[in-house]
């Protein structure tokens, strides 16, 4: 369930548990062999073991597992909290093709997700890299970058939708310094969705950077040396060794962006109520607004499964292009 | 490496070239400028927040206000419940780290240190799990809430209330044990020797017992970064308390903070003595735990 409330944290914490399932090594076999606890301890074990999982089990199941299957099985009928159920087959998914509201709602998170992937990352790892030496300013900056991802995503809002302001915002006045009539930015359906992923970029970098600084740090001194002295350019030293080193890390941080891009509700729905003319509509959004606005479970249930294979696919994508296993480690 | 060692240590103390000088001014400039972007749109919201309303809509783009007032912010706890969403939050986040404290580290005790026929699988199904997105289990975990047996007027069968829905409980139950604190704690009680607890199991010590007194002091620093997360996270959400909570009573401080962003006829003075007043908390932890939040961000990186 804690994937169900979408929040930084989880995004900063997801690699760990990513990262260990290919990472360590079976270190129970040693203990299964001389000193193996005697019988009745083990049985003890075994019992406590089942106590202190219990509520985190029951929850769990209660939350997320059960969850999973209602949510399918649902997508196959007209449920609504009112009224009675009917089966209606795919007759969801036939209908989701040919409701245009669904595919503006997947045009316009494909769009997000087509500017705010690349330039999250770009910002993040760019930031890193300028911040990447040991010494007291570098860390001061490095708070000074982090400070936007302590605020919530409503706070962020609300500092943007003031800073975004066509006549009195902080944007369009520097703009105007330099001559140029800014648009009217969130009342702008050209502009709209451009502005969610600016503002998006800036309240999210900075989790991922601190994640790539640790990443560079494991990039061993030596390499970067020995491509020095090789004569490598910093371009070439970045393409030729850090990048591969840091390839793992990069996966990683493609892949939340992913997953926090195709599920972005939060701004569009503080800032534009998914407008202007539609235009930050996002997939999120429009599942909000079907199931708990026209209370059409079903069908939302629908709409979230395909969200779900479509993220899958992208998540398989990934996998395949950013390709982690040329990591030097 | 022998030979080429020495050579490296001279370029390294030789003065700065007039290159590596230009080099670290355009350093500060670049770290200066980044800076600027992070965190002036955070000044101006607070300086707004002190300025009377004819100031905000005239006074371009001045950081000091010329007529400082509280204002804004008497309205914004004069003209909503901000209070009582202030302290609703506080409860929510509390309540959220506490469990979440308690039952992941029960937990990733259990599977970090315990032997036990299953581990695997449990391991793996709480694992594969992270990979769902949230939005598919939102509607299903509303409808378990609303009929959840015996809550909130329902019968046994879920029938006649509205079960756990605008309760704490609609925000408490469901993110209780997250996945995500099992892990994070599963994680550091694996590097802790499994001889600590074997001495005190022999003398007969109940696993609990071993547990609370031999482990968890020693997970102290796990703790403490887990506990500031979780807080910021539950003070943060958004989405879910959007949905179970609907009274004015009920309403966390996100939710009640979205309600003032409007159309054009926005109040911006108290929305922004708002989103101050809602920032403070995580802002004052930030602060003062700066150090246990970088680190549990990077921990995730370097394990």
């Amino acid at each position: 369930m804690s994937a169900l409330v979408d929040t930084p944290v989880e995004v900063q914490v997801l690699p760990q548990i990513v990262e260990e399932k290919g990472g360590r090594p079976l270190r129970r076999k040693r203990d299964r062999g001389d000193h193996r606890p005697p019988k009745a301890i083990a049985r003890q074990q075994s019992v406590s073991a089942w106590v202190f999982l219990a509520i985190p089990i029951v929850l769990f199941a209660a939350f997320l597992l059960i969850p999973v299957v209602i949510a399918f099985v649902l997508s196959f009928s007209d449920y609504s909290i009112i009224g009675e159920l009917k089966w209606l087959g795919i007759d969801n998914y036939v209908n989701l093709i040919q409701d245009p509201f669904f595919w503006i709602a997947l045009r316009n998170t494909a769009y997000y997700t087509l500017l705010y992937v690349p330039l999250g990352l770009v910002v993040a790892l760019s930031t890193a890299l300028l911040l990447h030496r040991s010494s007291r300013a570098s860390r001061i900056f490095r708070t000074l970058f982090y400070i936007p991802v302590v605020s919530s995503t409503v706070a962020t809002a609300s500092i943007w939708f003031w800073l975004l302001n066509p006549q009195h915002g902080m944007i369009n006045v520097m703009l105007g310094w330099f001559g140029i009539d800014g648009p009217a930015w969130l009342y702008d359906s050209k502009w709209a969705m451009i502005a969610i992923v600016v503002m998006s970029v800036w309240a999210g970098f900075g989790a991922n950077m601190i994640i790539f600084l640790g990443a560079l740090q494991g990039v061993s001194p030596d390499l970067h040396e020995a491509a020095r002295l090789d004569g490598a350019n910093a371009w070439q030293d970045f393409w030729n060794v850090t990048r591969p080193g840091i390839a793992k890390t990069t996966f990683l941080i493609v892949m939340l962006l992913l997953i926090g891009a195709f599920q972005v509700f939060d701004q569009a729905y503080l800032l534009t109520k998914g407008g202007p003319g539609n235009s930050t509509v996002t997939l999120v959004y429009y599942i909000y607004n079907k199931g708990f606005g026209a209370l059409q479970m079903g069908y939302a249930s629908a709409i979230s499964f395909v969200l779900f294979l479509i993220i899958m696919v992208f998540s398989l994508i990934n996998a395949r292009v950013t390709n982690p296993k040329g990591e030097r480690e | 490496m022998t030979t080429t060692a020495p050579v490296l240590q001279a370029i390294k103390h030789r003065p700065m070239s007039k290159r590596q000088r230009i080099g670290r001014v355009a350093w500060y400039v670049a770290v200066i400028l980044i800076s600027l972007v992070t965190v002036m749109p955070l000044i101006w919201t607070l300086s707004t927040s002190l300025k009377p309303a004819a100031e905000i809509l005239g006074g371009y783009l001045s950081l000091i206000p010329q007529s400082p007032t509280i204002a804004n912010y008497v309205a914004v706890f004069t003209e909503s419940p901000f209070a009582r969403y202030l302290l609703n939050s506080f409860v929510l986040a509390i309540a959220g780290t506490a469990t979440n404290l308690f039952f992941g580290s029960l937990g990733g005790y259990a599977l970090a240190k315990l032997h036990f026929t299953g581990r695997k699988a449990v391991f793996g199904v709480f694992l594969g799990s992270m990979m769902i997105p949230g939005i598919v289990t939102m509607i299903p975990s509303f409808i378990v809430l609303r009929y959840f047996p015996l809550a909130g007027g329902n019968d046994l069968f879920g029938q006649g209330g509205v079960g756990f829905i605008n309760s704490y409980w609609a925000i408490i139950l469901p993110g209780a044990a997250g996945a995500l604190a099992v892990f994070f704690m599963k994680q550091f009680f694996e590097s802790l020797p499994d001889e600590m607890g074997e001495a005190a199991r022999i003398d007969g010590a109940g696993e609990f017992r071993i547990f609370v007194q031999i482990y968890l002091p020693q997970v102290a620093a796990g703790l403490a970064i887990l506990g500031i997360m979780t807080f910021q996270a539950g003070w943060n959400s958004f989405l879910w308390p959007l949905i179970v909570l609907n009274t004015p009573e009920m309403l966390t401080v996100q939710v009640g903070l979205a309600s003032f962003i409007g159309d054009h006829t926005t109040n911006f003075g108290p929305l922004m003595a708002g989103t101050i007043v809602s920032s403070l908390p995580v802002l004052v932890i930030f602060a003062f735990a700066q150090r246990y939040i970088v680190q549990g961000v990077s921990f995730t990186s370097s394990k």
